[in-house]
């Protein structure tokens, strides 16, 4: 047990809790921030990983993005009468049966394989190393990438948009 | 003239009556007058039957002319072997003597029924239905086995049952035709069971093979009992047609039928079927058997003769008279008197057919009326219908030079013969006795009808003497009752050529020991006489010469009795016949009614036919009918189970089908939720049975 | 076995994965159940960066994981935009009460 371990379990445990809470809370507000403890657990699980950039871009997206967006949407889309919002659940017995069989199974599988594992060696700062790889090796997804996002945002925009009258 | 040709003149003079009948029934309507071609065809079977009746007597006198043919054959019937039916005519003296008398009588009283029915709105059918009685009659007459006379036998019955109730809207017209047929088929049934003990024991019906087979020994069940009961049973029907007591209930009745049908058929024909039946049978009479026929007959004749003196009603007294005459007749084959019986039958067809006829005429121009206390003093009016009437009555009360005296005569000096050689006094007596009131009440007859003042001018008035076709007949029929046509000799009947050449007693073919003592042979050369002469013994032949005398003059004397006594009563008035009737009143009106036996039968015979007939009603009602009406409602019970089999079984069962396919479908529906987050659950449980099912781990 | 190994990190992945099915399947309202999207995208992204460090891939699981960020980030947008527009037509966004399609 080094100081590495603890660290991992303390990130396993924020972002398995959160992720627990983002799920059960009747709460939409509620649930909004758990999920902003979840990326916050996930990036750091991203760091023990040596996966920086990553990290770091997980957060802004994210955090700064999507889950602004979000709780834009929870705005946008509920009658706020007061501070709370609440929601219902639907299939709660069948769905937990369910993914909890499934989560079961999945971990077995995960823990009972002999994965052929190395550790290979990640450089400290990945970032450098990461742009170099999406304008050499992966130049293709990453045009197509900003076409797609081309097409979201305009797909978005009349998506959204009101009615004329 | 050859056999066979005579015999096909016997087959027309059979078939043409019928074919008279079949064309007035089925052109009567069309063709107008069409009874003159009924009448010419009864005309030309009348002379027919002479050629016939000459030919058969002068040339083949002695030979009997048989032509037959196989009906029927059963050639396997178990136990029996081969039967055969035969059918066929049998030409004998006696066949053409009653060819001849039918057939004239038919003829006369067609031609007297064109006058007597004229008017009368069903006047075509009346000459179809004598044209199918003429042929039934003819059948029985040429007949040679007993099939065919009892299927002739039937069909005269019907045909009278159609002419008596010829007026059949009249009620008593009707059951008057009722009575007739119903009880002649209770004599039918003895006549049946007596010809099936006969077919038993001979497989044959045919006269001729039955009597050589009992001549032969061949006894009905080898009991002399069953040939007495044989004979005895066919004597019974008989005793239906020829009206013998018990039966003869139905001829009186039987004149409401139109009086030219009383004159053919209860005078001269159809009773007379009955005598020729037993004078065709004769020859396997035992004594036993005759001696019931010949008390039986003489029992008729003294009832119906008592019954005649009271009554009041013309046809009614002509019908009793006829009762009591063919008691007479039918007491005469009794005592073996066969010639005198065959005699008296030819010669008693002709006058009381003239008194019938007479009666007619007489009725017709009173305007239908019927009672004798209403008449008196058509003798001026009515001439030629009193001389003829007056005829008949001479003969049938037994005077000399006519016709009756000289079969009655027979019959007497029979019975006196009978009453002699076997002790049977009672018989002779009735006999007598019978002939005495028989001249009394015919003389009353005529003398209330013809003579003295009459009561009714307003009918008298109207009288006048009948059409030449009415009266026509009338003069043949009294011209055949005067004694010249039969014999030379006034008053004695033997030497004429009807007895000694014509009618010859047959030889009997029942066994010895069964006869009488006067029929059996009594030497060895008299017992060998086949085809005629008659094996009396000799004793019977003297008895028969010593009764003649005795007989005839006896017979006189009472029929002068009762003359005498008639005409003191009604036409010289000298002794008072109501006042008489008044002191012996219960005996007046025990004669007036018939000696109640009409009564009699009412209470007995029919109430208890009805009554076993209700007994048989309520058998079918509740039995027969609860049976089928248990088995409906076992039938309605059963298919109510299986309705409730069906509609809660078989129904339930589809009905549960369709319930759970429902339930099944309505289960799964609630899988489509419509909602995608049910549909990922799913999946998920998907993946988790396949990750089972290949176990990558 | 408490030393971190590959296995822990696709341990959290798988959990996380099923965290996020559950409440893909159990929210009623549609911005959860983007919430749930988002959650099976992280634990996909955990998975590849966790290969990329114990497989010898160099670097490119961590290219890979930031393609996913950045559709995921598409992704929310236009399933926003999408919900937006059924709470314009539906006026509330209950998944379970939007089953037209059942009919």
């Amino acid at each position: 047990m080094n100081f590495y371990d603890i660290i991992f379990y303390i990130f396993a445990a924020i972002t398995i809790l959160s992720a627990l809470f983002v799920v059960t809370t009747r709460n939409i507000v509620h649930s909004a921030f758990y999920l902003l403890f979840t990326f916050f657990g996930v990036a750091g699980i991203y760091v023990l990983l040596g996966a920086d950039f990553i990290a770091i871009s997980q957060i802004l997206i994210y955090v700064g993005g999507i889950l602004i967006l979000l709780l834009f949407g929870v705005m946008l889309t509920n009658k706020i009468t007061n501070v709370e919002i609440r929601t219902g659940t639907v299939h709660m017995l069948p769905a937990a049966i369910a993914t909890g069989i499934f989560m079961g199974a999945v971990v077995a599988v995960m823990v009972w394989t002999e994965w052929k594992s190395e550790l290979s060696v990640t450089p400290l700062t990945t970032t450098k190393d990461i742009g170099h790889l999406l304008l050499t090796d992966y130049v293709l997804i990453f045009e197509l990438l900003g076409i797609l996002l081309l097409v979201a945002l305009i797909g978005a925009a009349s998506i959204a948009r009101r009615d004329k009258e | 003239m050859s056999e066979s040709l005579l015999i096909n003149i016997c087959i027309v003079i059979l078939f043409l009556p019928l074919l008279g009948f079949t064309t007035v029934v089925f052109l009567g309507k069309r063709i107008p007058k069409l009874y003159m071609f009924e009448v010419a065809i009864l005309g030309v079977a009348l002379v027919l039957s002479i050629i016939v009746a000459y030919v058969k007597l002068s040339i083949y006198n002695t030979k009997d002319i048989v032509a037959a043919f196989t009906w029927i054959t059963m050639g396997n019937a178990p136990s029996q072997g081969v039967i055969n039916i035969d059918l066929g005519f049998k030409i004998d003296n006696i066949t053409v003597l009653m060819l001849f008398v039918v057939n004239l009588i038919s003829f006369l009283v067609h031609v007297f029924s064109i006058e007597y029915m004229r008017g009368d709105k069903l006047y075509t059918r009346y000459f179809a239905y004598l044209g199918i009685f003429t042929f039934s009659m003819l059948g029985i007459v040429l007949t040679h086995n007993l099939l065919m006379m009892y299927i002739f036998w039937e069909l005269v019955g019907l045909s009278s049952y159609l002419l008596i109730g010829f007026w059949f809207e009249k009620k008593s017209a009707s059951d008057a035709a009722k009575k007739a047929f119903i009880v002649n088929r209770i004599g039918d049934i003895g006549m049946f069971a007596g010809i099936l003990i006969l077919f038993t024991q001979y497989k044959t019906f045919t006269f001729d093979v039955i009597y050589q087979q009992i001549a032969a020994g061949n006894i009905p069940f080898g009991s002399n009992a069953w040939l007495t009961a044989a004979g005895i049973l066919i004597f019974m029907g008989a005793v239906g047609k020829s009206a013998q007591f018990p039966l003869h209930v139905w001829l009186p009745d039987a004149m409401e039928g139109p009086t030219p049908v009383s004159a053919l058929i209860h005078a001269a024909t159809m009773v007379a079927a009955g005598v020729y039946l037993v004078v065709r049978i004769f020859v396997m009479l035992t004594a036993d058997a005759m001696l019931v026929i010949a008390v039986v007959g003489a029992f008729t004749s003294l009832v119906a003769a008592t019954i005649a003196l009271t009554q009041n009603d013309i046809k009614k007294v002509l019908a009793y008279s006829t009762v009591s005459q063919l008691g007479y007749m039918v007491m005469s084959l009794g005592v073996g008197a066969y010639a005198f019986a065959f005699f008296h039958l030819i010669t008693h067809a002709f006058f009381k057919a003239c008194l019938f006829l007479g009666s007619g005429s007489v009725i017709h121009s009173m305007h239908h009326e019927q009672d004798i206390r209403n008449m008196g003093g058509l003798k001026k009016k009515m001439p030629i219908t009193y001389y003829t009437f007056l005829i008949s009555t001479l003969a049938i009360s037994g005077v000399p030079l006519f016709s009756g005296f000289l079969s009655k005569d027979g019959i007497l000096a029979g019975t006196l013969a009978f009453g002699k050689l076997t002790g049977h006094w009672l018989i002779p007596i009735i006999g007598f006795t019978v002939a005495g009131l028989t001249a009394f009440y015919m003389f009353r007859l005529v003398i209330l009808t013809f003579h003295g003042e009459p009561k009714d001018h307003h009918k008298f008035d109207h009288a006048h003497e009948s059409p030449f076709v009415m009266s026509a007949p009338l003069v043949v029929l009294a011209a055949l009752s005067i004694f010249i046509w039969y014999t030379p000799n006034p008053i004695g009947a033997d030497s004429g050529w009807v007895l000694k050449n014509w009618i010859k007693t047959p030889v009997q073919v029942v066994p010895n020991e069964t006869r009488f003592d006067f029929m059996k042979p009594s030497t060895e050369e008299a017992k060998a006489e086949f085809h005629g002469e008659v094996v009396h013994s000799v004793e019977y032949t003297e008895t028969m010469h010593w009764a003649h005398y005795p007989a005839m003059f006896l017979s006189l004397a009472v029929a002068g009795l009762g003359i005498l006594i008639a005409f003191m009563f009604y036409q010289w008035k000298k002794l008072n016949a109501d006042k008489l009737a008044a002191k012996i009143k219960p005996l007046y009106n025990f004669s007036l009614n018939k000696w109640f036996l009409d009564e009699l039968y009412d209470m007995t015979a029919i109430a208890g036919t009805l009554s076993f007939s209700s007994i048989l009603a309520w058998f079918d009602n509740k039995i027969v009918d609860g049976i089928v009406n248990g088995s409906a409602t076992v039938t309605r019970f059963v298919s109510k189970m299986s309705n409730l089999f069906d509609t809660f079984v078989v129904d339930g069962f589809v009905n549960f089908t369709a319930f759970f396919s429902g339930f099944v479908g309505l289960s799964f529906r609630r899988l489509q939720t419509g909602k995608v987050q049910t549909y990922i659950v799913f999946v998920i449980f998907a993946i988790i049975i396949l990750l089972m099912f290949f176990k990558p781990f | 076995m408490l030393h971190v190994g590959l296995t822990h990190f696709l341990i959290i992945s798988a959990v996380l994965f099923s965290l996020g099915i559950y409440g893909i399947v159990t929210r009623k309202n549609a911005v959860m159940v983007l919430m749930g999207i988002e959650l099976v995208l992280n634990s996909a992204n955990i998975n590849f960066i966790a290969f990329s460090k114990f497989g010898n891939f160099g670097l490119g699981g961590q290219v890979i994981a930031l393609f996913v960020i950045v559709l995921a980030a598409a992704e929310a947008a236009i399933a926003l935009a999408i919900v937006l527009n059924i709470y314009k037509t539906f006026s509330n966004v209950n998944v379970d009460e939007i089953d037209h399609l059942k009919e």
